[in-house]
């Protein structure tokens, strides 16, 4: 073994697995745990800490792996994050933790998101996940809206304190983008549903097909309902398109749109009732953790061949490393400097081409990334007939417009009055993930409930 | 899990259900819809509140059966339970201080405009009712219509039943000899409404229309029910359903719509093979 270098994570064969959606990365056995978990220098000063949004005690439960303690380590990740499970598999580690790794000075970083993922898989696998008791419920109501990361963080953080929460989900399926986002062969269903199971367990009740908003305000969820508090955890809202012409031509898709009819409609089982677009050249537009998702499941699903179209270089693509490597051994192509100018029309109403303009790298933008520029008379039409346009959205309307006094900026975002508590411009109302600040990670989202749902049992105890 | 009580078939193809929902029947209001499934597999369909009774807790619904999942639909029996049913969605139709008003239906848009025009009346607003079908068979909710409706037209294409012609000449007649509303409330086939929005803005009468594009979730998340209303992109279902007739592309709806055609049908065939196949047995 190179001490040099992480252990591998084994995958599915690529020319296999970009015809199913079973899981990609298979997760190491306990021979590869065990000489990852050994090249741990188990740091005194803990530096790989400090770049966990939640703060798992790292090179703690390494130790623990190191001997073969494996449900001793995943113990130990849980006092700080109850789904390591999903964190291990969708958090971007080479940003966060595996970036400050002493390792990753000289040669690779530790693996810090597969030791966790196999600690929790560990654990999921001998039935000893599931809370040991139901925390004394001390009777206070808090009211969740939405179930996705942030959500079911801070419902369960509230639980284990004795809360009675009520987690709202619209709909019909709990789990928000972790259900209908990401796909099966990156986060299995399973270990969703199985992680809203143990939150049940803990006396977390979710009510899906339930709008908040709509089906019942957060006002009346507070003055006729007797929920004490409040955590807005909605997430992502309506899809962001790029207003060129020929978006609303037939087989043009929102990211969102086409992977909710994959992952959470099941629209490439035979017995699911959804349609999806049988495409055969598929072009999604953007370089995030969305669009290699949407990318890969556009090949799954059938397309002969799916381009990536990204208007900077590889080195600027937001997506985590492992799903652009992914996405490339599965054979979506990349065309990076790239930008689209319009939808072509068929003649029939549907996706013809996309029409693009070549672009080159200038100046720094105002975040600090090189602006890109488009390079005259370089358009070219790319062989197309459905175009995914995965740019982002604006946060879910439906709430900050059926509450009064509580404030959105300008991009539609839930103003905090206070960061470190998370707390709205309103008293009693608390928010994070997505909805306060726009399209992020699984794990910040995660953080924030944490936070929220530490302050939350601050402002509950202090107004008894 | 969401219990048929009442299922009663309207016309050959149409038929309504009132469907137990005390928490959507708690805020529903005309013009605001509910997306359901009738099982575990089922896909996520729209469909607008016809009626609701809060004491009860019921929402009715009245469907036509056009692809495979209303078929389905259709297929339940009362004491059958839906899978899914969430709502209320979309905002309610205005009604405020609106003093005269025409409603138009068309076909099994009338389920949908018939509680708007209910509404109205019993705020003391006048309604004028037009309502129109391709025959006589296809008729439904004319008397329901008739007890709310100062003036009231039924039009059908082959002059089967009522006078023989469509909406838009019933519309025109009225406007012509001398009624003035304060609103055009239409809501129908697509080509229906474009027709309406065409006459009244000859006219410049404010003219709402109801949108029913693709829909996934309905709240707001996947963008499949946007629409170009004024050059801008809008949402049917958290700014919708109902907009400004004069500024909605409906061309542009109509092709939308028809994005799954092929695979409705090649569902539908599927189920009735299924269906034969079940019957020889």
């Amino acid at each position: 073994m190179d001490e040099w270098k992480k252990v591998p994570m084994p995958v599915a064969d690529p020319n296999v697995r970009n015809k199913n959606f079973e899981e990609v990365a298979q997760g190491y056995t306990e021979e590869q745990a065990l000489a990852e978990a050994s090249r741990c220098f188990t740091c005194k000063h803990r530096p790989c800490v400090k770049g966990c949004p939640v703060g798992v005690p790292i090179p703690e439960f390494i130790a623990k792996m190191k001997v073969g303690d494996f449900e001793g380590a995943a113990e130990k990740i849980r006092e700080m994050n109850l789904m390591p499970a999903i964190c291990g598999r969708v958090c971007p580690q080479e940003k966060q933790c595996e970036s400050l790794c002493v390792r990753g000075r000289q040669g690779e970083a530790v693996s810090i998101g597969r030791l966790e993922r196999f600690a929790a898989d560990y654990m999921r696998a001998h039935h000893t996940d599931a809370p040991k008791e139901k925390p004394e419920t001390n009777g206070i109501k808090v009211a969740v809206v939405g179930s996705g990361p942030a959500g079911l963080t801070c419902a369960g953080e509230l639980a284990r304190k004795g809360y009675e929460v009520t987690v709202f989900e619209a709909l019909h399926k709990a789990g928000g983008v972790l259900e209908y986002g990401i796909p099966e062969f990156r986060l299995p269903k399973e270990i969703v549903d199985n992680e809203i199971h143990n939150l049940e367990l803990l006396g977390v009740t979710v009510k899906t097909n339930y709008i908040v908003g709509k089906t019942a305000t957060i006002d009346e969820l507070m003055a006729e309902e007797g929920f004490k508090a409040v955590f807005i955890g909605s997430g992502a809202g309506l899809p962001n398109f790029m207003n060129i012409p020929g978006e609303e031509l037939n087989g043009v898709y929102s990211a969102n749109e086409f992977l909710t009819r994959i992952n959470l409609m099941k629209a490439y089982k035979k017995e699911s009732a959804t349609p999806i677009m049988q495409a055969k050249h598929v072009s999604v537009i953007g370089g995030g953790n969305v669009a290699m998702d949407a990318a890969r499941c556009a090949l799954r699903i059938g397309a002969e061949s799916v381009s990536i179209v990204y208007r900077r270089t590889e080195k600027e693509l937001p997506a985590r490393l492992e799903e652009i490597e992914h996405a490339k051994e599965e054979g979506v192509q990349f065309c990076l400097l790239t930008n689209p100018v319009s939808i072509e029309d068929d003649g029939n109403g549907w996706v013809g081409g996309l029409k693009c303009v070549k672009m080159e790298l200038g100046e720094p933008d105002a975040t600090g990334r090189a602006r890109p520029v488009p390079i005259p008379g370089s358009e070219f039409i790319l062989d197309t007939d459905c175009v995914v346009m995965a740019i982002g959205n604006s946060p879910n309307p439906l709430i900050s417009r059926t509450t009064e006094g509580l404030q959105v900026n300008k991009h539609g975002c839930l103003v905090l009055r206070d960061t470190e508590t998370w707390i709205t411009t309103r008293d009693g109302i608390y928010a994070g993930g997505d909805a306060v600040t726009g399209a992020a990670t699984v794990i910040l989202a995660m953080g924030a409930g944490k936070a929220a749902a530490a302050s939350i049992d601050t402002y509950l105890q202090e107004n008894k | 899990m969401y219990k048929i009580l009442r299922k009663q078939r309207l016309n050959p193809t149409v038929t309504l259900m009132e469907i137990e929902a005390p928490q959507v029947a708690k805020k529903a209001e005309p013009g605001q819809f509910i997306i359901l499934r009738t099982d575990e597999n089922g896909e996520r369909i729209p469909l607008t509140i016809a009626d609701f009774d809060r004491e009860k807790g019921t929402i009715t619904i009245i469907f036509q059966i056009v692809g495979e999942t209303t078929t389905e639909l259709d297929e339940m029996e009362v004491g059958q339970e839906l899978h899914d049913f969430a709502g209320p969605l979309g905002t309610p139709t205005h009604t405020e201080g609106l003093r005269k008003v025409a409603v138009i239906g068309g076909g099994v848009g009338c389920a949908i405009a018939f509680p708007v025009a209910k509404k109205l009346s019993e705020q003391g607003t006048e309604v004028h009712s037009i309502v129109g079908f391709r025959n006589k068979d296809l008729v439904i909710l004319e008397d329901e219509f008739r007890a709310v409706s100062k003036v009231m037209r039924v039009m059908t294409d082959d002059g089967s039943h009522g006078t023989k012609g469509l909406v838009t000449d019933a519309l025109k007649e009225l406007i012509e000899s001398g009624e003035q509303y304060d609103e055009v409330i239409a809501i129908g086939p697509i080509i229906m409404m474009k027709f309406v929005s065409q006459l009244t803005k000859q006219y410049n009468i404010k003219t709402v229309v109801s949108m029913n594009p693709i829909m996934i979730d309905g709240t707001g998340m996947c963008g499949g029910c946007r629409l170009i209303v004024g050059g801008e992109t809008k949402f049917a279902c958290v700014d919708g359903p109902d907009f400004d007739g004069h500024l909605v592309d409906f061309d542009g709806l109509m092709k939308r719509n028809g994005m799954y055609r092929e695979f409705e049908q090649h569902k539908r065939d599927e189920h009735c093979r299924l269906m034969q196949k079940g019957g020889e047995q």
